[in-house]
């Protein structure tokens, strides 16, 4: 069966969504297709909490907003994607603001911005401490105004269907009945997000498992930069739950078990007394850049001055010098989250954090119009890499590079559509068959498989954080890699206990955790082959940068075998690579 | 695929206490509406001339219409109590940003009663 | 407040009986019990993953964020609508806990509702900004200007997450489906009291019928259900007042322009 549209969104989060009113606003006669495993409030954009970057004070500038992403970057972003990126974002803000996003304002009605980790100026817009949330619903209820906007609510693409060397459309399963179907589309967008959940302890949600990464990688599209893996330096400990850099933007400080402001003894500058006027200081200590801080915290606990809690080792995040009135009217999420997950209340007690994965710098390789090199497949948001973050993002960057790119890759592959309108639907039809046997004979008719998911899915947990974690060797990450192939040769053996049709949520557990597996593979291959450290990279036996040979992007290609690593270089423009500067 | 919809029994008040002191509410409103008709009827029977009125009242001193009047008067308290205490909600009033208190907002209706019922009682029983 | 550096584990268990419901094999839905270790700062949806990853691998559910953010994962426990990710075993050890999909909505399989009929009321209250024409602001003119009191009016409102558990605890709902419901209304409220909307018009065709707001009976239990703190039943009362003041402007005052 096949359902046939022009242009096809794969994910109903910020950057779909975005996409989608893009193209229904200029194009009214293109009929568009949003399918997602989730209703699209679910999607995980729902649970970023910070803020969104965009230039208006008066006091900041292009310029600064460009340098702050590109040193937070560690000089691997493509210059051109990042000029254009930051010029566009107060535009996109502001749109956001006309749509009904409830931006937090000044008393004279203009809208506030907040400091955030890695800016020199302040320029995060934010909605309380639940922007993401605030975001993505406006996006949601938006989209609901266009009527060729159909959606497709909990169907589970497993496909991206190529013909004649060109992106067609997907192959989906509708959750409800089972069956695996067409969804033909012109041009198609990936907007599916991250894969965080091949980590053990991340803040991403369970949904985030990178399909259209995987999708995208399967049908011969390199991934770039996979190995950059974004730790944030404030999850619960055990459930890893986020605790918003925006506690540390009003001045939250972070300290280890002797109470001690520890980043001071990793070149993030000298502490300010907390009763200082000009604490906290931007670019400085707690408002470093996310790597650098999650490295401070290895540091710490190899010298024994973290703490031991119940899921390991923590730091704490002091924020009571705030006040109860400034943490309820700025940050109330965070006190809501520390009270029913941490069991603490942050305006009497210290709460226990720890670094857990939380963002992909990679992704699918596009070029600045959210191109990718096969034609007719764009993609936008996390799962994308343009490149714009690097090495290592800044915080408040990436809610806004949804909007950005959501609408680049909209209106680029709404054009391709209007270029190119001949579909094959025969041939469409036919790998949608295809695809329902594949899943046939591997999971629902499968006999005598003995392998679990979740011990599986445990396996690859424990050897990525061990061995492709925030410090990596080359013994740690080739140990990670035979695992990974152990892994996915174990996985043809997997027994799946749901044989129903309707809403087989062990199928699609079983199917993630065949994406994450491909991912996993890419990550650690692409590390073992960059041997320098830059951002949140880092090799214990290559601790320096290597400019000469490495400030090229990694592109991992699928092959027979194993991920083959190739490389190009970085766009730079008008700023040289030069050393990051915090404190 | 077939869907499940699990049936309603007319008992699904019973099923919880939120849902009893609810319907016991809606009760109440009955005795409300009751009590009303019973005053207009003591107006009617005031204006058919003394006789009938001092009859009227030697029936009001039997003992099932004195029960029925106590019952009447707790169903017409926890009535006004709970509607009282759901006023602040309908009722939303800001200062600037800040929300005026919910307590305020119920307590201006308490006082208001307080205050009618002693200026009531004053007249009614003379002091 | 829970120890966080006490012992977790304490060996001990706790049982879960839960409702499934495979259409493909039965008609109707029937308990399945299951033993789970216990855990001090395990939610029930640690519990039935655990289920789920090493017990029963046919158990399904919707879950996401595990932080009471993205509003998956609502059921009724102990025949009260709760976030499973917000939920904890500790507060109900050592007893039974029985837990069943969501009141009001069909079941399609174990624990999993049918919530299309939401995203269907959703719709049709127009949930977003709607300007008179011509009022409309360009992008270089920036943005709208809306002080922080006027934020504050509808914030509340905007907190809503779509999870239903007001659906499941209205007794309206359930027993007359056409009902708009809590979590509509209040959604449609947000917008009316947005300084910067003017569609309030548009909307009370829908808020101000028979299905909307005068469904309501002001049971508010939507309200106590509420993870958000929305509290959908005073949008709804609010919107009584508003709509019946409406009313009587309209027949004393009939030759008004409307905004």
């Amino acid at each position: 069966m096949i359902t046939n549209h022009d242009i096809v969104m794969v994910g109903g989060g910020g950057a779909g969504l975005r996409a989608a009113i893009a193209i229904a606003e200029t194009n009214p006669n293109l009929n568009i297709a949003v399918v997602s495993k989730v209703y699209p409030m679910r999607s995980h954009t729902v649970a970023a909490e910070g803020g969104a970057a965009a230039v208006i004070k008066d006091n900041d500038s292009i310029e600064n907003h460009i340098h702050d992403t590109i040193a937070g970057g560690d000089w691997l972003c493509d210059q051109d994607a990042v000029e254009l990126f930051v010029k566009e974002a107060p535009k996109e803000l502001i749109q956001m603001e006309h749509w009904g996003c409830p931006w937090n304002r000044e008393p004279n009605g203009s809208v506030s911005v907040r400091p955030f980790g890695g800016m020199k100026i302040e320029r995060t817009w934010y909605a309380a401490d639940k922007t993401g949330f605030h975001m993505l619903h406006t996006l949601f209820q938006t989209s609901l105004k266009y009527n060729n906007i159909t959606r497709y609510d909990e169907w589970f693409a497993t496909k991206i269907i190529k013909e004649n060397n060109r992106c067609q459309g997907v192959t989906a399963i509708e959750l409800r009945t089972g069956k695996v179907q067409a969804i033909s589309g012109k041009s198609v967008i990936m907007c599916t997000g991250g894969s965080g959940r091949i980590f053990p302890f991340t803040t991403n949600g369970g949904i985030k498992t990178g399909d259209g990464m995987a999708m995208a990688y399967k049908v011969g599209v390199p991934l770039k930069d996979m190995e950059f893996i974004q730790y944030h330096p404030t999850g619960l400990p055990g459930t890893g739950i986020l605790i918003t850099e925006a506690a540390r933007g009003e001045g939250g400080i972070l300290v280890n078990k002797d109470g001690y402001r520890y980043l001071q003894d990793y070149n993030l500058g000298k502490p300010l007394n907390i009763d200082d006027p000009n604490h906290p200081v931007k670019k400085s200590m707690e408002l470093g850049p996310r790597d650098r801080l999650s490295q401070a915290f290895v540091g710490e606990m190899e010298q024994g001055k973290t703490a031991p809690g119940p899921y390991g080792q923590v730091v704490y995040l002091d924020i009571r010098h705030l006040g109860e009135k400034k943490i309820d009217k700025k940050i109330p999420f965070v006190r809501e989250l520390s009270k029913n997950y941490a069991s603490i209340d942050p305006v009497h007690e210290l709460i226990p954090v720890r670094p857990v994965v939380h963002y992909m710098m990679g992704g699918i390789d596009t070029d600045i119009t959210g191109a990718t090199s096969l034609p007719g497949l764009y993609a936008a948001g996390e799962c994308a890499c343009v490149s714009i973050n690097g090495a290592n993002r800044l915080g408040s960057n990436s809610l806004t590079e949804l909007l950005v790119f959501g609408s680049r890759a909209g209106r680029a592959a709404a054009k391709f559509a209007l270029e190119n309108p001949k579909i094959d639907t025969h041939l469409l039809e036919m790998q949608a068959k295809d695809e329902q046997e594949r899943i046939s004979k591997n999971f629902f008719q499968k006999k005598g498989g003995t392998e679990r998911i979740f011990t599986l899915r445990k396996e690859m947990h424990d050897t990525m954080e061990a061995g492709a974690g925030i410090y990596r060797t080359e013994t740690s990450l080739k140990e990670t890699c035979n695992k990974i192939k152990e892994l996915k040769d174990r996985f043809t053996n997997i027994n799946i206990e749901d044989r129903s049709l309707n809403f087989n949520t062990e199928l699609t557990s079983a199917l993630e955790l065949e994406f994450m597996l491909e991912l996993a593979e890419v990550i650690s291959h692409s590390a073992l082959e960059r041997k320098e450290s830059r951002g949140s990279h880092q090799r214990t036996d290559f601790p320096e940068r290597d400019d000469h040979n490495f400030l090229k992007h990694s592109l991992a290609y699928q092959t027979e075998t194993k991920p083959q690593i190739d490389y190009k270089d970085v766009v730079i423009t008008k700023w040289p690579p030069g050393e990051r500067v915090y404190g | 695929m077939s869907t499940y919809l699990k049936p309603v029994p007319n008992t699904w008040w019973l099923k919880r206490k939120p849902y009893i002191l609810f319907m016991i509410r809606e009760l109440t409103s009955i005795f409300v509406a009751g009590y009303c008709i019973f005053l207009l009827v003591l107006i009617f029977k005031l204006g058919e001339g003394s006789s009938s009125y001092s009859n009227f009242i030697t029936t009001l001193q039997s003992p099932t219409s004195i029960t029925l009047h106590i019952i009447s008067l707790i169903f017409v308290l926890y009535h006004t109590i709970t509607w009282f205490n759901l006023t602040p909600k309908i009722l939303v009033l800001y200062r600037g940003e800040e929300r005026i208190s919910q307590r305020l907002v119920a307590g201006v209706f308490y006082f208001t009663w307080t205050a009618v019922s002693v200026v009531v009682a004053w007249l009614v029983l003379g002091f | 407040m829970v120890n966080r550096n006490k012992k977790i584990e304490t060996g001990e268990t706790m049982q879960l009986e839960i409702l499934r419901y495979n259409p493909e094999v039965a008609t109707e839905p029937s308990f399945q019990m299951y033993k789970v270790p216990f855990h001090e700062d395990w939610s029930i949806l640690d519990a039935v993953n655990h289920i789920k990853n090493e017990i029963d691998g046919t158990l399904s559910y919707r879950w996401s964020c595990q932080m009471g953010v993205c509003g998956s994962c609502g059921i009724m426990i102990n025949n009260i609508p709760k976030l499973s990710c917000g939920t904890f075993l500790r507060d109900y050890y050592p007893n039974k806990i029985s837990i069943e999909p969501l009141d009001g909505f069909p079941v399609e399989k174990d624990l999993i509702s049918d919530i299309d009929d939401f995203l269907t009321k959703l719709t049709d209250i127009k949930p977003y900004i709607i300007r008179n024409k011509g009022e409309e602001k360009s992008l270089d003119e920036g943005e709208y200007r809306q002080s922080p009191a006027e934020l504050a009016q509808f914030k509340q409102y905007s907190m809503c997450i779509n999870c239903m558990l007001c659906y499941a605890a209205c007794p309206v709902y359930a027993l007359d489906s056409t009902f708009i419901g809590p979590a509509a209304i209040a959604l449609g409220q947000r917008y009316n009291m947005d300084s910067r909307d003017q569609g309030r018009e548009d909307r009370q065709e829908l808020i101000a019928s028979h299905e909307g707001i005068w469904e309501c009976t002001f049971v508010g239990e939507c309200s106590a259900v509420c993870p958000k703190d929305v509290d959908p039943a005073a949008a709804i009362q609010r919107a009584k007042v508003s709509s019946t003041i409406d009313w009587f402007k309209d027949v004393l005052i009939p030759w008004r322009k409307k905004k």
